[in-house]
């Protein structure tokens, strides 16, 4: 189909960007790499009156390391982070979800804070965010704040930025150097959307599970961290035994949605599913036997 | 609402165009529509499918999932542009060699897909290929004479 008609503004500074927020609010949409923005036009599943096209912004863009944070700009495309030496280093957990964002032709255009900002229950950036423990930093154009990520989604497609605010930097505390990172999801065809997925961070020692965090997606309506399968977890050596407590527990912690990929209760398996494969590598990259 | 209109202009195939068109137009209608060039093709129009693949700035890209007024200034090519420069006339004739098209529908899409592929010049398994390949949707040739044409292209660059 082809989308409803609009009206079209490419900001030409981030002030500009505020400025026409402002003036439009919701019936403004923030057109950045437009990969899933575009698809609800298409469809006219939306309508909004006006899309900034945020495109230009140069001063978005861009990977840094800032002492032990990783900044990234809002409008850094997907493939650029992919790339990145700097988050590769820093952040493998984000290089090893990137590939799994959709496919090579959406990654060249799809951006970190869109993917971030729009909150899509099944997108990996959101996840990744909410494991490390990274820090969200929106602008309107009263000024900066920042949000930490646990406070950030609320819940399908809703996250604490205001209407008049744009995400413009997204700020990942580097991985410690004794931690481990696990990223693994399930869907139906490669680059598709999740239908269940993990991010692991946190510490092991030999199989001792010191202290992880295990954040799900997919089957929940935002990035959930496991608060009572990490409680079975943390402190334990990684076992048999282990892994049907934490199973039992992830009960408590997960409500999923049914959808066309999967009933509640077959989404649930496949969370428990991928958290004894998740914890398996991550004992394994940890260095320890199984 | 009123029909918002803008100029856009661009390169397209090599060649400069300005065009006043709807705000809401995407740019594989633009291409197809405006220009004439209708080797890109729209199969969902949703960004499934890969079939409107054309390249802007040097990457691959879902034209329908990008307007006409974004690629202001830009270079585009399309599978009429990319088969005028010779740049993968290897890959087009294995293409009809291993018989990697029947209806043809989805076939510039893959071709541009491909051709990205090919310009990292690394060795690429059959999985690594079908991995990349995996946004692009065909729904006749089953895909198996797809990779086979593009792992033997892909080996055939980097052993020569």
């Amino acid at each position: 189909m082809k989308a409803p008609k609009f009206s079209y503004v490419r900001a030409d500074s981030v002030e500009h960007a505020l400025e026409l927020l402002d003036k439009h609010g919701d019936d403004a949409r923030i057109l950045a790499g437009g990969q899933s923005l575009m698809p609800t036009l298409n469809m006219r599943l939306s309508q909004p009156e006006i899309l900034i096209d945020i495109n230009r912004l140069n001063e978005l863009k861009g990977i840094s390391l800032d002492g032990d944070t990783v900044v990234i700009g809002a409008l850094t495309r997907h493939v650029e982070v992919l790339n990145s030496d700097i988050v590769s280093a820093h952040l493998p957990l984000v290089t090893e979800a990137m590939p799994y964002v959709a496919h090579v032709a959406i990654r060249n255009r799809g951006t970190i804070g869109g993917s971030i900002a729009l909150s899509d229950p099944a997108a990996e950036m959101p996840a990744c965010a909410l494991a490390l423990g990274a820090t969200l930093v929106v602008q309107n154009s009263g000024g900066k704040r920042e949000i930490p990520a646990e406070q950030f989604f609320h819940g399908l497609y809703e996250t604490a930025r205001a209407e008049n605010e744009l995400l413009v930097e997204i700020r990942f505390p580097s991985q410690k150097k004794d931690n481990v990172s696990v990223f693994m999801e399930l869907s139906r065809r490669h680059g598709d959307y999740a239908i269940a997925g993990i991010c692991a961070y946190g510490k092991v020692t030999g199989e001792t599970i010191d202290d992880m965090r295990l954040v799900y997606f997919a089957s929940e309506d935002r990035p959930v961290i496991g608060e009572h399968a990490i409680a079975a977890l943390n402190g334990h050596a990684w076992s048999e035994e282990t892994k049907d407590a934490v199973s039992a527990a992830l009960e408590n912690d997960l409500d999923p949605m049914a959808n066309l990929n999967g009933s509640a209760a077959m989404k649930l398996h496949l969370q428990k599913v991928l958290t004894g494969r998740a914890m398996d590598t991550a004992v394994s990259r940890a260095g320890g036997t199984l | 609402m009123s029909e918002e209109m803008i100029t856009v202009n661009m390169t397209v195939n090599g060649e400069a165009v300005s065009k006043t068109i709807p705000v809401r137009t995407h740019l594989v209608d633009f291409i197809r529509t405006e220009l004439g060039f209708t080797g890109s093709h729209l199969g969902c129009e949703h960004g499934v499918c890969g079939a409107c693949s054309v390249r802007v700035d040097g990457d691959v890209v879902r034209g329908c999932l990008l307007l006409a007024a974004q690629a202001d200034g830009c270079e585009v090519l399309t599978i009429e542009g990319i088969t005028d420069t010779g740049e993968i006339s290897d890959l087009q004739e294995k293409f009809v060699e291993r018989n990697a098209l029947q209806c043809g529908y989805c076939t510039p899409g893959m071709l541009m897909t491909a051709a990205e592929l090919l310009a990292q010049k690394t060795e690429m398994s059959r999985d690594d290929i079908r991995e990349y390949m995996s946004g692009n949707y065909c729904r006749c040739t089953g895909y198996h004479a797809i990779v086979d044409a593009i792992e033997s292209i892909n080996n055939e660059r980097l052993g020569g």
